[in-house]
């Protein structure tokens, strides 16, 4: 048969470059063109170079924002996926128990960020939310607007609560998918409960924890609506997370150059991040194919 | 090791049992003995997993007893009752070698690790899977996964027996062959009780000494392959085993003659009697297609027949043929003339099997 090379049909990916010019490369090109220019208006601007990196990189306070960051995003990793795991294992697998299970769990997700921030921050007051109230009745003086750690607490709570259904339902699903061949040969092979889980329902999550992994990675890093309504980033900066370091420096002081500087580092953190997981997991998965 | 017996045993997976067709497993007993290899086989659906469950404790029967060596195991479980089985595709540990693979069994019940190494280094050898041993099991083609699955049933050198849940069904045609081989090789070298559940008539008789034959949810013939061939109990087997199956012709005798349909046929004299003591209105005679003569031209007693056409299978033919208004099917030798447009048959009364209600009736030949 005689395979036809036709070059003309280059042509036809152009809508789909049209398309990503205009929702990614073009927008994320004027950021990088701020981040490398001090803009003072229409006609006035001074090219800066690597400046503005310097500055924003060495700046003590987005220093301290980013490990606040990194410190946020593993904690709630390191509870929200045990966490969701085991869930997951209990929910009941069959009959309206099942269907009753999902809707409860899948709950929390459908709740749009702001209101969950809002439905907290009414939760934890001392005079009518029921958290905040009946902590201060049994002795303790709760209180997420003085004490630091009050409010990291209650921050990874909210989202703890929030997200965990979703690593819950993505483990759900994978561990249905499990034949139930597996579980009787587990039985006749008599293996413990806990062998069960280490060497056919744990492997058997591995793909969907992945992208549990990283969904709940990227979404965390980014977090921004949930603290800013319950804590507004305090007490001080205690929980004043990158995202909103960003807007303050932004929207708030107008520093145009500086926060474009910052958001490629920050957009360039997560990238880095989840690309050397990715990596990790694949070579990880890799080095089983070859064999030991 | 054990000796497996079934006690009026019966099951039913409906809440509410009405009549003998809500039951996968019709009441039956059955000994399965030890050391024995035995295969079960039937069609799709007639009930052989099911019993294959039940036997090993996955499945708990309605009613009825399942014995081991004499005791009642019916509460126990599949680990308790120390049974290995095998089922129709591969289950192996993924995250495993196959080393790790055939020793979970044994760790799973703190063999010591000197233990351990000898039992799968010798069922290794048996599999042939010595040189796999370190791969992660994940990535064995499938056959080598059927291989380590059967590999974690032959490492406990202490179970009751081993049970296939149609373990090939996967496996390559040639590769089929030679893991049968190494199955009845296996059954020699370790003495344990198999039971094969199959589908297949030609697997089944190339592993097991004695094959149970299931049929709508009950064993209709347990015999050795050779009986199940000559004299099958019951139609399904004649039908089931064989290939093509035995011809069944619907039969009465009136006047002293015995009549398929508006042809008269020659029989003997104890073939006649017989049916004419049957009382039943479902009176059959089969003849297996190998055991029909076929002659070109006109014998003494032969049955004139229409010959429809011949089938060509190399070191045979199989003729279909019609004897008043009745398609049989004759197997005839590569040496034998094949007969085309007419033919005359005849068959041999000692060939003959009669059935009442599908059951086997003896025939006295005097």
């Amino acid at each position: 048969m005689n395979k036809v090379h036709n070059n003309r049909a280059w042509w036809l990916i152009l809508p789909m470059l049209l398309l990503v010019a205009f929702s990614a490369v073009i927008p994320l090109m004027t950021v990088v063109n701020y981040s490398v220019q001090d803009v003072f208006d229409a006609n006035t601007r001074f090219f800066t170079g690597t400046e503005w990196f310097k500055e924003m990189l060495n700046d003590p306070a987005l220093q301290a924002a980013v490990l606040r960051q990194f410190a946020f995003s593993l904690t709630i990793l390191a509870i929200e996926v045990p966490l969701g795991i085991g869930v997951a294992l209990i929910m009941p697998k069959k009959g309206w128990q099942a269907s009753a299970a999902l809707i409860l769990v899948t709950m929390p997700l459908l709740i749009p960020w702001n209101v969950v921030g809002s439905i907290w921050q009414i939760f934890t007051r001392g005079d009518i939310g029921l958290m905040g109230w009946s902590l201060r009745e049994l002795g303790y003086g709760y209180n997420i607007t003085s004490n630091p750690v009050d409010a990291w607490v209650t921050i990874i709570l909210m989202d703890v609560w929030h997200w965990t259904s979703l690593i819950a339902l993505l483990c759900y699903s994978g561990l249905r998918s499990i034949p139930d061949a597996y579980y009787q040969a587990a039985r006749i092979d008599r293996a413990s409960k806990w062998a069960v889980f280490r060497y056919i329902q744990l492997p058997k999550l591995t793909n969907v924890l992945v992208i549990g992994v990283l969904l709940r990675f990227m979404h965390s890093f980014m977090i921004y609506a949930e603290p800013f309504v319950l804590t507004g980033g305090g007490p001080g900066s205690s929980t004043t997370f990158l995202s909103q370091s960003l807007t303050t420096m932004a929207i708030g002081q107008q520093d145009l150059g500086p926060s474009a500087a910052f958001s490629l580092i920050y957009f360039l953190i997560i990238l880095l991040v989840t690309w050397v997981f990715y990596t990790a997991i694949m070579n990880m998965q890799k080095d089983n194919n070859k064999g030991a | 090791m054990a000796e497996i017996t079934l006690k009026s045993l019966a099951h039913t997976y409906s809440a509410n049992p009405q009549s003998p067709q809500d039951y996968a497993i019709r009441e039956m007993n059955h000994v399965w003995q030890q050391g024995g290899a035995y295969a079960l086989l039937g069609p799709s659906g007639c009930g052989k997993s099911t019993l294959l469950n039940i036997i090993s404790g996955l499945l708990e029967p309605s009613s009825g007893e399942v014995l081991f060596n004499g005791e009642v195991v019916n509460a126990l479980t599949p680990e308790a009752r120390n049974i290995a089985q095998v089922f129709q595709f591969p289950v192996i540990y993924d995250t495993m070698t196959v080393y790790d693979n055939l020793a979970f069994p044994l760790r799973n019940v703190k063999t010591p690790e000197t233990r351990v190494h000898e039992r799968v280094m010798e069922v290794a050898e048996v599999l042939e899977l010595t040189s796999q041993l370190k791969r992660k099991a994940k990535n064995l083609t499938a056959d080598e996964k059927q291989k380590v699955s059967m590999g974690r049933g032959l490492v406990r050198d202490d179970v009751s027996a081993i049970l296939f849940d149609e373990p090939l069904t996967v496996i390559d045609p040639q590769l089929k062959w030679t893991l049968r081989r190494k199955l009845k090789e296996i059954h020699q070298r370790f003495q344990i009780t198999m039971v094969y559940v199959t589908h297949d008539q030609l697997e089944a008789s190339t592993f097991a000494d004695k094959i149970a034959v299931m049929y709508e949810g009950q064993v209709v013939q347990f015999g050795t392959p050779r009986e199940l061939f000559e004299t099958p109990n019951h139609t399904f087997v004649g039908y089931f085993i064989g290939s093509p199956g035995m011809n069944f012709l619907d039969v009465s005798a009136r006047d002293g003659v015995v009549w398929a349909g508006d042809t008269a046929l020659t029989v003997g004299q104890g073939v006649r009697d017989a049916i004419e003591k049957a009382t039943s209105s479902s009176i059959k005679l089969g003849i297996r297609p190998e055991f029909i003569e076929v002659h070109t031209d006109p014998v003494e007693d032969g049955m004139p027949a229409q010959v429809d056409h011949a089938q060509d299978l190399g070191t045979y033919s199989i003729v279909y043929l019609t004897l008043g208004g009745i398609s049989l099917k004759a197997r005839i030798e590569e040496d034998q003339m094949t007969p085309t447009g007419k033919a005359w048959l005849r068959f041999p009364d000692e060939r003959l099997g009669l059935y009442v209600d599908e059951y086997r009736v003896e025939i006295d030949h005097e």
